[in-house]
């Protein structure tokens, strides 16, 4: 064995101070903040293809009728803005904040596995070119919709879906040791007296994220595996003819798919947890039960993933058990949003754009959630099922819930990662045209959803027209509103008031006792934590 | 060892992004042959990218291991180091763990819910009614629903010739592994040698009548992919069973090398444990498997 390794460069302990220069920096790098970086600027491009995608949507849904593109171009349009807004834009950009931030609040010199944290990423653009190549191929694109239900993805799929499998597979190798390497780090490189519960909440609920992935990525490898034999070496998982069930499909793609969306907004929770505190100049209220409601939320994301197929046809007690059991996720949540509100009682509150984007995402992530509580009412399901009101309640958890939350810790962490203040006039812009923007898309589709409106078609029955109009108008709003967030990133990289070790007069956390920019390597001797 | 307090943060490494573009050229190659084959193209040269990815990917496992093992011999690890790597593992071995669970699950669901849905129990279904009011439960499951698109097994697995003998040879195999586990705490260098050959041996055995038991099943049982949901579970579950099977011995092979090598001390050996970890969990997803595939 001794014989084949390359000695080259890992054997040379010699700590340099400063990065490697020329793009072999970025392809080579073992540090955390570099791939941090990494993870973040995939990740928006990502968000900017898959928000193309929503304009072309949006443009087409602006006036009922066909006038932009053909229905089988919709359907590839729709699965793969979910796709690359779920796997591509928004789990990216919280592992890139993990990689950033988790270090550095810990005390640690750097991720626990820095060689495999660099290959988690660079998996990523690799399997982001196979998947969007698939709308170049003969056949098209996946138009099955995100979640992929056989028998559509299976005997009715294009040649292409096996290239989208293969994908599915990279990006669940990504994530898998992305997330050990987490785990790894939070449990054995916190600096001393550091102990579990003392750290900060964007620590702990990376830490049950985390383990979330582990526990259900390979589920979907599962999910994905069975559909590809079924596609190429004539199994019958997915086929009521051989005595599988298609219906089988879709339990094992939800009891994935549900402790993925909350992979999606656990790690919002600790990074609002941090901003609200510091901008209301109070010690975050509630600390012990933030951390037990975000345990009890992931344990509750295994039992409840058959509410997405109350219509489906399973047994009356089943359409009961799982019914209770969501609505039970209503108790840790609220737990969440009252120690939020009352962290900001009679605190002495500002409000710059990070604070603003926080207080944004506790309204309008309630609203996302009581749309929720609405649709966990299994009687009532059977009318909101497949409508407009699903996609406008996975948008308001997803766009205000998970998005805004990666804004606002972008905002709050830029002066830390660039040493630079950001334009906080033009950034106050960005927040007003993203509030009004995804406020104005995404309303409306409640009402058309409980009209009737079903999800994922190209055209609709003409009563729908005016809220369609709001919401395509909104869309354009909100997405073009991102180029301005692309120039204050870009602005504040390289120009901006020079920023303070700690900017944020409330701030708490190991993080800002670092100078800003934060040294490339911080903390290679452990800080003493009290 | 190095000092507690000083945790080593490896310089540059070249072995991610060859690791990235391996996989990457593993799988689209992979998928090209799959297309291919189910399109029936002739003069087929995807598999000339499936095989360059794998050469890959082959190099970057041996630089990889190999500047670890480098670096854990050049006493550039601390026992914080070892912690690590036993986390790693662990979790990893947890991700594999919930990856046979969705396979269980298939055949547990199918079992229970499915196939009895098929044949008319329950509230509401009208499947079996509507398409095949002749369809009759049975586990296994040897005349499908639709037999003509799916035309079923003749006969089943028996568990007594060749699944029995298989897990004996796995169990045993973990018990040889754990002799060698103890031969080299003991440092007793020739026993673990001794132990872990045998170890091997028995592994190999069972990959061989693994490999027989599929032959037989295609040849003489008429028990196929295509065979409806008994064959698909049996070879769904069984198949990357032995692909893990496969995994493990290919690790032990390695620490058998390293042994040779005089790798390894009595206090400090966890890519052994690690090795024999996984080992132990192939061997219990068997059992696992023998009792829910071959037995009841």
């Amino acid at each position: 064995m001794t014989s084949v390794t390359d000695t080259a460069s890992s054997l040379d302990q010699e700590h340099h101070h400063g990065p490697a220069k020329g793009l072999m920096r970025w392809v080579l790098t073992t540090n955390h903040k570099d791939i941090g970086s990494m993870y973040l600027w995939f990740s928006f491009v990502m968000f900017l293809t898959g928000g193309a995608m929503a304009m072309i949507i949006r443009a087409e849904l602006f006036q009922p009728g066909l006038q932009i593109v053909e229905p089988a171009f919709f359907n590839q349009m729709t699965t793969m803005h979910g796709l690359i807004m779920v796997f591509g834009a928004v789990m990216p950009a919280f592992v890139g904040l993990a990689n950033w931030m988790i270090p550095m609040m810990i005390g640690a010199p750097d991720m626990a596995m820095p060689r495999m944290n660099n290959w988690s990423f660079w998996i990523l653009p690799f399997a982001a070119v196979m998947l969007v190549s698939t709308l170049f191929m003969e056949g098209g694109g996946p138009n099955f919709g995100w979640t992929f239900y056989a028998p559509l993805s299976t005997d009715y799929s294009p040649p292409s879906t096996t290239f989208f499998i293969f994908a599915i597979h990279m990006l669940g190798v990504s994530s898998i040791m992305g997330a050990i390497n987490i785990i790894a780090t939070i449990l054995n490189l916190r600096a001393p007296g550091m102990t579990m519960m003392k750290m900060p909440l964007f620590v702990w609920t990376w830490l049950i994220t985390a383990y979330l992935l582990i526990a259900v990525m390979p589920v979907l490898a599962g999910a994905v595996t069975m559909m590809l034999m079924d596609i190429h070496f004539g199994t019958s998982f997915f086929n009521a003819g051989g005595g599988g069930d298609p219906v089988l499909f879709q339990h094992i793609f939800w009891f994935f798919g549900h402790p993925e969306v909350y992979i999606m907004i656990l790690p919002s929770f600790g990074i609002v947890s941090a901003i609200i505190p510091a901008f209301a100049r109070k010690h975050l209220f509630g600390y012990t039960s933030m951390v037990y409601a975000t345990a009890s939320i992931a344990f509750l994301s295994f039992i409840v993933w058959a509410h997405h197929m109350f219509t489906v046809g399973i047994p009356l007690i089943g359409e009961l058990f799982f019914m209770y059991a969501t609505m039970l996720i209503a108790v840790p949540t609220g737990v969440k949003v009252f120690n939020w509100v009352t962290t900001m009682f009679r605190g002495s509150m500002t409000f710059e754009t990070p604070m603003l984007f926080s207080t944004a995402f506790v309204v309008l992530f309630t609203i996302g959630g009581f749309s929720g509580l609405m649709l966990s009412i299994a009687p009532a399901d059977f009318q909101y099922h497949d409508t407009y009101f699903v996609v406008a309640h996975f948008h308001y958890v997803l766009v205000p819930g998970a998005i805004f939350a990666i804004f606002a810790a972008c905002y709050y962490w830029l002066p830390k990662w660039t040493g630079h203040m950001y334009d906080e006039p033009l950034a106050k812009v960005h927040f007003w045209m993203s509030f009004i923007g995804m406020n104005l898309t995404f309303f409306p589709m409640h009402f058309v959803g409980l009209a009737g409106m079903p999800r994922r078609i190209p055209d609709y029955a003409l009563q729908f027209a005016n809220f369609n109009e709001i919401s395509s108008v909104g869309g354009f709003m909100f997405g073009t509103t991102q180029l301005l967030f692309l120039f204050i990133v870009i602005k504040c990289i390289r120009s901006g008031a020079k920023a303070e070790a700690k900017p944020w007069e409330g701030a708490e956390g190991l993080e800002w006792s670092v100078p800003s920019p934060a040294p490339y390597h911080t903390f290679t001797t452990p800080p003493d934590v009290k | 060892m190095a000092t507690e307090g000083t945790y080593y943060v490896p310089a540059q490494s070249k072995w991610p992004i060859i690791a990235s573009i391996g996989l990457f050229l593993t799988l689209l190659g992979a998928g090209m042959m799959m297309n291919d084959m189910s399109a029936g193209v002739k003069n087929s040269s995807a598999h000339y990218v499936f095989y360059a990815g794998g050469l890959i990917m082959a190099w970057m496992l041996f630089g990889w291991f190999g500047n670890v093992i480098q670096e854990s011999r050049a006493g550039l690890y601390s026992a914080q180091m070892d912690r690590t790597f036993r986390w790693g593992m662990f979790w990893f071995i947890f991700s594999e763990i919930m990856f046979f669970a969705a396979l269980f699950g298939t055949l547990f669901y199918v079992r229970v819910l499915a196939v009895p849905w098929l044949a008319g129990e329950g509230e509401g279904a009208m499947t079996h009614e509507m398409l095949w009011p002749d369809f009759a439960a049975s586990w296994p499951l040897m005349v499908n629903p639709d037999n003509d698109l799916f035309v079923g097994a003749a006969d089943v697995v028996d568990p007594f010739h060749l699944p029995l003998l298989n897990t004996l040879l796995l169990v045993a195999s973990s018990i040889t592994l754990t002799l060698a586990h103890h031969a080299l705490r003991a440092n007793e260098r020739y026993k673990i040698k001794l132990w872990l050959i045998l170890t091997l041996v028995l592994g190999t055995a069972f990959l061989f009548f693994q490999v027989e038991e599929y032959i037989e099943a295609y040849n003489e049982l008429g028990l196929t992919l295509s065979a409806g949901i008994y064959g698909s579970t049996f070879f769904l579950l069984t198949g990357f069973h032995g692909a893990h099977v496969t995994l493990g011995a290919i690790m032990l092979a390695v620490m058998l090398v390293r042994v040779y090598q005089g790798h390894f001390e009595a206090d400090n050996h966890f890519a052994f444990e690690a090795a024999s970890w996984y080992w132990h969990f192939v061997d219990v997803v068997w059992v696992g498997l023998f009792i829910f595939v071959y037995l009841i």
